[in-house]
């Protein structure tokens, strides 16, 4: 059974569509990439996956499951993660309270009135250590508002795996980070246990072809060929669409 | 030596971290203040009890503004629920005290919670045209409803029980002002242990930013109208105070002027710190009663000045520009 599965996706703005009847699997501990070029709605179709937004029709299903009228929460109760292209985060809070709060809401505590969030030591040591794998423990208690937008894209991250997910999916995780940066972002993405199954988009080929061990080029919001990475390298339609433009294969 | 006090923070992250929210002596000093209060002006204690409802009133907007991020202009509806719940309570069925703030937290309590559901699915100008919209309504039926409400005439004539079949309220305000201060100060425990607890941080993580919150599986709406209808249910508290203290409740208990007067006194005092709530009211009204009456119009001119400055250059209100002074301090001490 896949982790993740979309049955005939579609998402319209208005005439525009953006995905188009895409059938998409995620297997259980895949490294999988999408790619494609700008505007071809890949960060639209984990939006549709997440729950962000409504599908136009079709289905998607999570381990099995049918969730596509599932709310946010619902999917990410059953294991799903995210990170955004554009950073997303509590930029008014710390480091330490922007992982902290994610561990609450997985720990399902986020309803609780009875006592202090604070005195949850084991959960704050937990966001810390994680924090500390990022190599951000130093700015824990610095607020997210002061730090620069490499060490944002680190907390990005952390949020995404304090949720402990079984399907990630990253939208382009090292946008814009200087090299020491990208590499601390896929050492960890690395360095995730095995069985968790990962979707990442990524503009960076030689990137792609380290990390995915399977990859979907996306082109106008359909499918336009999925492969292992030597597949694609080798798939004439992908090389004049995308990689044509490049300097790889 | 009081700086190394402001300095104490030690330890590692998580540690800091945690200690961050134990209550800190200095939070004990408006209750002190307010119980000196009482005996250095007691000519003043009828305005005492305004100020401690109104503290009330700004706590009780400050969980859904401050905390949650949820902006309102109408939230006089709940505090003019209160009051008339509470007035017609003591009218109709019995001038206890105790059991009338009960009564009026749960009517306003409802309204929030109903109008909650419906207009907090929307966000921005929509929210808070929704807020007023709410509030207009409530003000127009409580003008219309004249065989209940007594209309522009309000409702007179209530007549309040002792508290606890023991304090009688007199024309002074002693029992008054102590009835205030010990229901401001249990709701002030209460929303204490409320913005501390993984629910109120939760709604600090809405106000930042709503979206991050639904991609860490919180239920983001629930959450919403669950502190919307806790703050109303305060604000109808607060509502009920005015009511039993004053034993009038008049059209003015809903007036949109009360509405926008809370959100001043809140900005002034910095939103989103229940001390803000404290310290914005406090200053609002005595300046008020001091200034306004030798001239209201400079009342309100000086006021929209000073909010115009705190909107465009210390966001924080009063108690941020005590926060900057203090960093400034440390920073030299160091
Ligand atoms: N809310 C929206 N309303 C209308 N059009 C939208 C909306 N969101 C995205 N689009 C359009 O849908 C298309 C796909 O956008 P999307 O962000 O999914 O692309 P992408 O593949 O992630 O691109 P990039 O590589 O630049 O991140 C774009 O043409 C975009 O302008
Ligand atoms: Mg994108």
């Amino acid at each position: 059974m896949s982790a993740l599965e979309t049955q005939l996706l579609c998402k319209n703005f208005g005439a525009l569509s953006v995905a188009n009847k895409i059938d998409f699997r995620l297997e259980p501990g895949a490294r999988h990439a999408l790619i494609g070029p700008n505007g071809a709605g890949k960060t639209t179709f984990i939006n549709l996956i997440t729950g962000r937004l409504t599908p136009s029709s079709g289905i998607i299903k999570l381990a099995g499951e049918d969730v596509t009228a599932l709310s946010q929460s619902g999917r990410v109760k059953r294991g799903l993660g995210r990170t955004f292209q554009i950073n997303t985060l509590f930029r008014g809070l710390s480091v330490l309270e922007n992982v902290f709060l994610t561990v609450c809401e997985r720990e399902g505590i986020g309803n609780s009135i009875l006592r202090r969030a604070n005195a949850r030591k084991d959960l704050l040591e937990e966001s810390y250590a994680l924090l500390e794998s990022l190599h951000i423990g130093d700015d824990a208690l610095n607020i997210v508002r002061e730090l620069p937008y490499g060490k944002l894209r680190l907390v990005e991250l952390a949020i995404a795996l304090a949720l402990k997910p079984k399907v990630l999916l990253l939208d382009e995780p090292a946008a814009g980070l200087p090299s020491s940066e990208t590499a601390i972002v896929f050492d960890t993405v690395q360095q995730l246990p095995k069985d968790i199954a990962i979707l990442i988009i990524e503009h960076d080929m030689d990137l792609v072809f380290r990390l995915a061990n399977r990859i979907t080029v996306l082109v106008q919001g359909t499918v336009l060929v999925e492969g292992t990475p030597d597949e694609i390298q080798h798939d004439a339609r992908v090389r004049e669409v995308y990689l044509g433009e490049g300097d790889h294969g | 030596m009081i700086f190394k006090w402001f300095n104490a923070e030690q330890g590692s992250a998580v540690e800091r971290f945690a200690k961050r929210d134990r209550l800190n002596p200095l939070e004990l000093l408006p209750w002190i203040l307010a119980i000196a209060a009482y005996y250095v002006f007691p000519s003043y204690l009828p305005l005492g009890s305004q100020i401690l409802l109104t503290i009330l009133f700004a706590i009780s907007l400050d969980l859904a503004l401050g905390y949650a991020g949820i902006i309102t202009l109408g939230h006089a509806a709940f505090f003019g629920v209160g009051a008339y719940s509470a007035g017609l309570y003591a009218l109709h069925v019995t001038g206890e005290p105790l059991s009338g703030l009960v009564v009026a937290a749960i009517a306003a309590g409802i309204l929030g919670l109903l109008s909650g559901l419906v207009i907090l699915r929307t966000t921005g100008l929509t929210l808070i045209m929704l807020t007023l919209a709410v509030l207009l309504i409530v003000q127009e039926f409580a003008n219309r409803a004249r065989p209940i409400t007594g209309g522009a005439d309000g409702l007179n004539g209530i007549a309040m029980l002792p508290i606890f079949g023991v304090f009688r309220f007199d024309l002074f305000g002693h029992t008054a002002y102590w009835y205030c201060l010990s229901v401001l100060f249990v709701m002030w425990i209460f929303g204490l242990l409320l913005v501390r607890s993984p629910f109120g941080r939760s709604l600090t993580g809405v106000r930042e930013n709503i979206t991050r919150m639904h991609s860490i599986g919180a239920p983001v709406r629930r959450r919403l109208v669950t502190i919307y209808t806790i703050s109303a249910a305060m604000a109808g508290v607060a509502g009920a105070l005015l009511a039993q203290t004053s034993q009038f409740v008049g059209l003015a208990t809903l007036g949109f002027e009360r509405s926008g007067e809370i959100v001043i006194m809140l900005v002034l005092g910095g939103i989103g710190r229940i001390y803000g709530a404290i310290v914005g009211v406090v200053i609002f009204m005595i300046a008020q009663d001091s200034f306004a009456r030798a001239n209201p119009a400079f009342w309100s001119f000086w006021v929209g000045l000073l909010l115009v400055l705190i909107v465009l250059f210390a966001r924080g209100g009063a108690l941020g520009i005590a926060d900057n002074l203090v960093a400034l301090l440390r920073g030299r001490k160091k």
